[in-house]
């Protein structure tokens, strides 16, 4: 993407006024989209961002300029304004020659998006359409969404590292609306995965649409959802989202060295019940948030955060790591070349239990059976996090009954983590998500097998 | 600025027969600093472009946009939304905006004085707003973050049909995330000053503010559920209006996803309750003088005595609704066409404050703060439920804080369990000003 001559020059100027460590990452980015909504195609949109994000680093403090200019002059300056930001004491020459990282392979993609018509990605959208409204005149309104993005990274920096990547991801939403005496329901279903147009080789459009429509018709029936503290089974899937939140984010190592984590000074402690183990795995084929390498040139790995219930470890960044000594986990991600990077989360999951699904539902005398997931947020200081439910239901007797309404739940991460007392065998990805810290979005996966909490509370209107 | 609204009258005015184009063309300089142990954590100096560009051929319309305004791009911009509205199927109402004729408020958004700022003033500022909110009690053990912002905005719209709008405005604040600490127990708390120049930022407020968040959640329990009054502070009440807001476009209200549908002219809440969108308010944060279109910024009825009056429109959803837009178009950013949105939400004050109205409430809870609005209130069914943090009210007194806590009710039931609307209206840096609100029996799920 740039000439390594260039590259050196660049960071060469980055380090001019003492930096310890200088980096330049550049990114060019091309995004399409194509909407449906209201029954009719709405719109098409494509965009391409392409820059450089230049970081130095002296002692304590980053400096960091970002320059959509990549010509010698406007890297230049980009690298003087970084230099300037930073301010080390020092100056003088240091000579910076970068070498290509060997062995680091892009995730192949079969059907590069950007070779597929508009056409063809079009008629998904009204083939969504058609599925969704045919489950019934209940059905009063379908949007989707078809996007994919092409990001091609190079990072280098005065370690000599420079290391490249080609991500593709292709993503497909649908949204209903259903109508009927109680008022409105909603129903999405989403998938998106890092690969090309393939990802519709295994991804049928007409039954994520149907899906979608049945769970908005499903709400309509829906009664209020209880309040107050019961034993909540989350379904495969979607129990990834509450690991995100309940330690996910407290594994991570910045948030950690401010003691800003109720995880913090915990490693080698049992935090969670014997049968979990929490990994977090960036190189896992194909997922939403798999990569060659994070956006600091690291290759992604796959680390065991949690082993049997104990803490084994946090997730780090270059940064992070440097001052530890140790080396980073590829966990160092940035939404573009405008961003710093940070601690972030790939793909996290819980392996496999033993349960049968069937045995942990009819275990349960009265509870919540969490279907779908819709998104949470945690405080990492105090482990108060929240998810939200978008598909829900009464367990009553040992059954799964009655619909209820959305609705959020929230618990502590290490009180739940020490409460999960099932875990089923029937592990599944759940839906790809955006994870958002400090105003920055990253793609990121998660996956669970089914599993019970024995108390979360639920936020429900009803007695 | 005359340099951008070029830029974007040339592509506009490239447009063919039958074709309408629209150009929106940005660049922003922004500084952020972070402070941490005494010193610079990061700084980082961005200066970031952009343009958006709309045509609308035949009925249909195609978006394209590129992070850069040098010439080869902004020609392949234009020609892909082109390419891009082939695709797309006709709409008897796409188009960009005609001239209406409305005047834009006279606003001063721009405070010259940022720009003779220095950055070592920045840095001193961001490191005192760390070291004020570590001094501000001793319980307060740490910070997460403390940083000072500033931007530079700068924008223009263009149109073949002949809209011609540029503005820029400056921003800049101070926040802070403290923690606090007392008997092996966290709690954080945050705390923020805004301002169009770094005068009136007060990094004395912010970080007391953040502070006194914290520290008097210390000692948190966890309630038994039940349905109590709940006292939304102004920052927790902003974020639901902002909420409503959505509900309250034609966009909405016209594809089938707003709970207010066919609703105009019925009582939606209280009689105390007037919501009000209006941009041109120089107090608002949010102000402005031209909307995503380029179209003049004005003040909105939404509800007033508790009924509503109407919704927000861009120049889309107007011509569909046979009425006028409300120069309610709004951008986020330049990598979409403009939608529909409240630019600047308030409502009208009560009398009391919120002291004075903790004093009425026998058995309630004072909400500092709201989380998973995401996940947990869905603006198309009303359901709402979020998690929350702040103090138990007892017999009119602030009592012991709560944590890990849910309330919930729908949006249409709270509008019309509203009790009382404070007296101190705050401008905060969203779409919604914020004010007290009592609100009666709402679910309180804890234990």
């Amino acid at each position: 993407m740039l000439d390594h001559e260039l590259i050196n020059r660049t960071l060469g100027t980055a380090l001019r006024t003492g930096g310890d460590f200088a980096e330049v990452f550049v990114e060019d980015k091309r995004s399409s989209s194509a909407t449906l909504d209201d029954g009719r195609v709405e719109e098409l949109t494509s965009g391409r961002d392409r820059g450089a994000g230049i970081r130095v680093v002296v002692g304590e403090t980053t400096g960091f300029a970002h320059t959509a200019d990549l010509t010698e002059a406007g890297l230049r300056k980009a690298a003087e304004a970084a230099a300037a930001a930073a301010r080390g004491g020092g100056g003088g020459v240091r000579e910076v020659a970068v070498r290509s990282v060997e062995g680091i392979r892009p995730h192949p993609v079969r059907i590069p998006p950007e070779d597929v018509a508009k056409a063809t990605k079009v008629e998904l959208l009204t083939l969504a359409d058609a599925a969704a409204r045919a489950e019934g005149s209940a059905i009063t309104q379908v949007s989707a969404r078809y996007g994919d993005s092409r990001r091609r990274i190079l990072v280098a920096n005065s370690d000599g590292l420079l290391a490249e990547d080609d991500q593709v991801r292709t993503l497909f939403s649908v949204s209903c609306v259903a109508t009927g005496d109680t008022g409105l329901q909603t129903g999405r279903e989403s998938t998106g995965r890092t690969v090309g147009f393939e990802l519709f080789d295994d991804a049928d459009v007409d039954d994520m649409a149907r899906r979608a429509a049945r769970r908005a018709i499903t709400k309509l029936g829906a009664r209020p959802a209880p309040s107050g503290a019961m034993p909540v089974v989350v379904g495969p899937g979607g129990g990834g989202v509450l690991f995100h939140e309940a330690c996910g984010h407290g594994l991570e190592a910045d948030l950690v060295a401010k003691s800003a984590s109720v995880f913090a000074g915990r490693v080698g402690d049992a935090v969670a019940t014997p049968l979990v183990t929490l990994i977090d795995d960036g190189t896992m084929a194909g997922e939403w948030g798999q990569f060659a390498i994070d956006d600091e040139g690291r290759p992604a790995s796959r680390n065991v955060l949690i082993q049997d219930g104990v803490l084994t470890d946090y997730m780090w960044d270059h940064l992070r790591a440097r001052k530890e000594g140790r080396p980073s986990s590829g966990n160092g991600r940035r939404q573009s070349y405008q961003h710093l990077p940070m601690v972030r989360m790939t793909n996290t999951y819980i392996s496999n239990g033993d349960d049968d699904p069937a045995d942990i539902i009819s275990s349960t005398d009265h509870g919540v059976y969490v279907a779908q997931l819709g998104g949470g947020q945690v405080n990492t200081a105090t482990g108060d996090f929240v998810f939200g439910m978008t598909e829900a239901y009464l367990i009553e007797h040992g059954e799964i009954t009655e619909p209820i309404r959305e609705g959020n739940l929230i618990g502590n991460g290490p009180e739940v983590l020490t409460r999960i007392d099932a875990l089923g065998n029937d592990f599944a990805m759940g839906s790809p998500g955006t994870c958002g810290k400090d105003g920055q979005g990253v793609p990121v996966g998660d996956g669970t097998p089914t599993l019970r909490v024995t108390s979360l509370t639920v936020g429900g209107t009803a007695a | 600025m005359d340099e951008l609204i070029d830029i974007a009258e040339r592509i506009a005015g490239r447009a063919r027969d039958g074709e309408q184009v629209e150009a929106f063309v940005v660049h922003e300089r922004e500084t952020e600093i972070r402070a941490y142990g005494g010193a610079v954590e990061s700084l980082t100096s961005a200066e970031s472009q952009g343009v958006g560009v709309r045509v609308v051929a035949g009925g249909r319309q195609g978006y394209a946009y590129a992070g850069t305004l040098d010439a080869r791009a902004l020609e392949e911009t234009l020609s892909e939304a082109r390419d891009n509205a082939m695709f797309a199927e006709p709409d008897e109402f796409n188009g960009v905006a005609l001239p209406d004729g409305v005047a834009a408020a006279d606003l001063d958004l721009f405070d010259a004085s940022l720009a003779a700022f220095s950055t070592d003033d920045k840095i001193a500022l961001a490191i005192e707003l760390e070291r004020a909110t570590l001094a501000a009690d001793p319980r307060i053990c740490g910070i997460e973050s403390a940083e000072y912002v500033d931007t530079v905005h700068e924008s223009a719209v263009a149109t073949s049909t002949g809209i011609r709008s540029s503005t820029r405005e400056t921003g800049c604040y101070l926040s802070a995330y403290s923690l606090a600490e007392a008997d092996g127990e966290t709690q954080t708390g945050f705390g923020f000053s805004i301002g169009r120049g770094p005068a009136v930022l007060d990094p004395a407020k912010a970080a007391a503010d953040a502070a006194e968040r914290a520290t008097r959640l210390l000692g948190s329990v966890k309630p038994a559920s039940g349905r109590v009054t709940v006292v939304l502070d102004p920052w927790v009440t902003a974020q639901l209006l902002g909420i409503i807001g959505h509900t309250l476009t034609g966009d909405a209200v016209q594809r089938g996803r707003s709970l207010f549908a066919d609703r105009v002219g019925e009582t939606v809440a209280v009689t105390d309750f007037e919501l009000v969108d209006d941009a041109t308010d120089p107090d608002a944060f949010t102000a402005s003088m031209v909307d995503g279109e380029g179209l003049a910024t004005r003040r909105t009825p939404l509800v007033v005595d508790g009924v509503l009056q109407g919704y927000l429109h861009n120049s889309y959803s107007a011509r569909r609704g046979h009425t006028a837009s409300t120069g309610s178009a709004v951008r986020s950013g330049f990598k979409g066409a403009p939608g529909v949105g409240a630019q600047s939400l308030a409502l009208t004050p009560g009398p009391r404050s919120q002291a004075e109205l903790i004093a009425g409430v026998d058995d309630g809870l004072l909400v500092q703060g709201v989380s998973g609005l995401h996940s947990g209130v869905n603006p198309v069914s009303g359901d709402f439920s979020t998690g929350a943090e702040g103090l138990r009210i007892r017999n009119g007194e602030l009592a012991e804080p709560l944590r890990e806590l849910t309330i919930a009710s729908t949006i249409q039931r709270l509008l019309l369990d509203i009790e009382a609307i404070g007296s101190d209206l705050e401008f905060l840096p969203m779409s919604a000003a914020g004010v007290t609100l009592v609100v009666a029996d709402v679910m309180m799920s804890g234990v």
